[in-house]
């Protein structure tokens, strides 16, 4: 029995870190966001360059062929940084659908492109977990019309994969006749999320017309179990920040560290969040291993890594008191993104209550 | 990643499940738990020992199963005894704590007299920690005791002394170097509870039980050689057993038992028509509690894996009495607002559900939220020790 971290992940786990660490400061963050594609062309290849984009991409197919929670591993230490790059939705959620639903010619096409990091992907599933504004996209005869909301990583995209409904995957190609791409500026600027409007759009069906409910769902599980990764890597350099921050600033003739109430917020938060890692680690697991607790754990997971986040981001700015609430110290950056997170592919009493459905205690 | 705990612990699982399906009927309430152990629990143990599902790794010689430590298949054991709902022996404090103490830090002579009638049930133990004025800060007790004719004198307070009412023995933390660091000033002791010049006060807690007892000593007189270690090591020795107190105090298998019939109940109990699991409200409090449940149980998982494989990791260890204890409250408090009025009836009453044990629960989940180490003392441990902030400074002297 072994839970946990191979020593191959905690050789990922070090160069990833050390990758973020040097080469995504806060002041890189500060240029990037004014930007806010949620890109970066130094990131994005560097990134490529240590073999990372394909992760979830067989070895066939230009990628690592690494596991699941390769892929958490990664995406928690874009999360620890907050780093502009499309990684949830171009190497953790479009190799699902692909994989799930694509034909080879597909997956000769696409996987080798994402694993190199030429191929970017936008990832439209808003209206599988939570349709508004009447938005949806239809297929049919080779076109898609309709509206796509809340397109993650969909500013820089290259490409868009889209649900047609809950059982239908359309690939659309950026820039192609008929469509529209609207930036929705959202609280966190780090991650570039987009709006679609399709006009009779040349679309491709990635599998079958109405028989990849499967497939999206997996895609979804996918995207909420990665969400939940981010945001322990977020959460957990809040904390860290808020530790290190005490035991610098001093009042009263000592280090605000030494005072039990902050001390106890501190506690409260790592006490927290702790669980939550080998939680993150289990969801990863399903993913790839346990395909019957998949989704029950990917809504778990995010709901859960949620609740826990939010009031991380906000005693961490209290602990820094004044100065947590300017601009100066950046900590709004951990806290919009903790934000964002929470409601992509579903607010956390959203995906409850889809726990609920799946558990048989209410009906769907 | 492998979480298979392998074919041979499969086969151990197969012979622990067969043993509780011939054996299981003859378990004592599993839940009864309190009360000296009669006929039915000590011949219970005694099959227990004897299969090695009790006592398991304590050597034969002194009354155990002398079986080789393994994590796994005690792991296994509890989790089938839990599952099947069946008694996995006798507990207290002395079985769970003096012996192990013993067995680390007791002379031969110690080792052979108390293990085995401690074991089997025949002498059942109080503990001696807790006083009024040294609670959280257990080192600044201050029940005396000092030597007169090769005996020590005790004098002072117990409190919180589960079992004194009917416990044959007592292991108990006195201060016999006055002069020394609090810590070091401490010994632990081995005193029969019917020695002269001890009086038992029942403690009646909230619950309406009196599960404690204020134990007062006057010039109680004991043996020198009733003592473990040296004279001043009296901390240390207790240390090796607190510790394995808060490991025990927030076992998420306890969660997922209780969340199971939290779940039981709202989907069978109904208010004005509805049954509770159709109420959105109550539900999705539901489902909240089960993802918490659920953060602890991988966390439990990562901590046996750790355990297995000798890699240290504090933090996860350190949460556990914190997050599990406020979390088995939080399950008690959904099943009791979810039944609301129901939900407060006590005692006997009329329409009482599930015998009353969510009230019962819900205010002995507080009494495990306070003892070994409140919650307060549990975040400081974790800031301090887990996260590396310093102490609050001592207040200065005032002249």
């Amino acid at each position: 029995m072994e839970f946990g971290y191979s020593e191959e992940q905690k050789m990922l786990d070090e160069s990833i870190r050390r990758f973020v660490n040097s080469e995504v400061p806060l002041d890189r963050i500060r240029e990037l966001v004014l930007e806010g594609t949620g890109y970066d062309e130094k990131i994005w290849s560097g990134l490529a360059e240590l073999g990372v984009l394909g992760v979830l991409i067989p070895e066939e197919f230009g990628g690592a062929g690494m596991g699941f929670l390769d892929a958490t591993i990664i995406q928690e230490s874009l999360g620890y940084v907050v780093a502009p790059a499309p990684f949830l939705g171009t190497s953790i959620m479009a190799p699902t659908a692909i994989l799930a639903a694509g034909s080879d010619d597909q997956k000769n096409k696409w996987l080798p492109e994402i694993s190199s990091g030429n191929l970017k992907v936008g990832l439209g599933l808003t209206e599988v977990t939570g349709a508004r504004e009447n938005a949806g996209v239809s297929f049919s005869g080779g076109k898609a019309n309709g509206k796509a909301m809340f397109v993650i990583d969909g500013e820089c995209a290259d490409g868009y994969i889209l649900a047609a409904g809950k059982d239908t995957l359309v690939w659309v190609a950026a820039g192609a006749a008929g469509l529209t791409k609207t930036r929705l500026n959202t609280v966190d600027n780090t991650r570039g999320v987009v709006e679609l409007v399709l006009d009779g759009v040349e679309a491709e069906l990635i599998g079958t017309q109405g028989g990849e409910a499967a497939a999206v769902q997996k895609t979804v599980d996918a995207g909420r179990t990665a969400l939940a990764a981010d945001l322990l890597g977020t959460s957990q350099r809040m904390l860290e920040r808020a530790v290190e921050y005490a035991k610098e600033r001093k009042q009263f003739n000592r280090v605000i560290a030494s005072f039990q109430g902050l001390k106890h917020t501190c506690a409260d938060m790592a006490a927290n969040l702790e669980p939550c890692r080998a939680m993150v680690w289990y969801a990863a697991h399903c993913q790839q291993e346990i395909a019957d607790e998949a989704t029950l754990l990917a809504c778990q997971v995010k709901s859960h890594l949620s609740e826990v986040s939010t009031p991380i981001a906000n005693d961490t700015t209290l602990v820094h008191g004044g100065m947590g609430f300017t601009d100066l110290m950046g900590l709004h950056f951990w806290f919009k993104r903790i934000g964002l997170s929470r409601q992509l592919l579903g607010s956390p009493e959203a995906v409850r209550e889809e726990a609920a459905v799946l558990q048989g205690w209410v009906a769907a | 990643m492998d979480l298979s705990y392998g074919k041979e612990y499969d086969e151990y699982r197969e012979e622990v499940r067969a043993f509780i399906k011939e054996h299981g009927h003859k378990s004592p309430d599993s839940s009864k738990q309190g009360n000296k152990p009669d006929a039915e629990d000590k011949a219970w143990q005694k099959l227990l020992i004897e299969r090695g599902y009790a006592a398991r790794i304590i050597p034969k010689e002194y009354g155990g199963y002398g079986g080789e430590a393994d994590l796994l298949k005690s792991v296994i054991i509890d989790e089938e005894f839990d599952e099947a709902g069946v008694s996995k022996g006798l507990g207290g404090q002395g079985i769970s704590m003096l012996v192990p103490t013993l067995l680390e830090l007791g002379t031969d002579e110690q080792k052979e007299k108390w293990i085995k009638p401690t074991l089997e049930g025949e002498i059942f133990w109080a503990q001696g920690y807790s006083e009024p004025g040294a609670g959280s800060d257990l080192a600044s007790l201050q029940t005396k005791a000092h030597v007169e004719d090769g005996k020590f004198v005790i004098n002072g307070q117990k409190i919180w002394t589960s079992s004194a009412h009917f416990a044959d023995m007592m292991f108990i933390l006195v201060r016999t170097e006055p002069d020394a660091p609090k810590h070091k000033g401490i010994s632990y002791l081995l005193l029969p509870m019917d020695t002269p010049g001890i009086e038992i006060r029942p403690l009646v807690t909230m619950t309406g039980e009196a599960t404690f007892n204020e134990v007062f000593f006057e010039d109680v007189k004991v043996p020198t050689d009733q003592i473990v270690a040296n004279r001043g090591e009296g901390w240390m020795v207790a240390n090796a057993t607190l510790k394995h107190e808060r490991g025990m105090l927030g076992d998420p298998r306890q969660s997922s038992s209780l969340l199971h019939q939290v779940v039981e109940l709202m989907k069978t109990e109904d208010v004005n028509g509805v049954k509770l699991m159709d109420s959105p409200i109550f539900r999705d409090r539901l489902l909240k509690l089960q993802g918490r449940v659920m953060a602890m149980q991988y966390n439990s998982m990562r901590l046996l894996s750790n355990d297995l494989s000798g890699n240290v990791e504090l933090m996860p260890i350190l949460v556990v009495k914190l997050i599990g204890t406020h979390l088995n409250q939080d399950i008690c408090g959904l099943a009791i607002d979810a039944l609301g009025e129901l939900g407060v009836l006590y005692d006997d009453s009329k329409y009482l559900r599930n015998s009353g044990m969510w009230q019962t629960r819900y205010m002995f989940m507080l009494g495990l939220i306070i003892g070994g180490g409140t919650s307060h003392i549990q975040k400081n441990i974790i800031s301090e020790h887990g996260l590396g902030m310093p102490r609050e400074p001592k207040p200065q002297k005032t002249a």
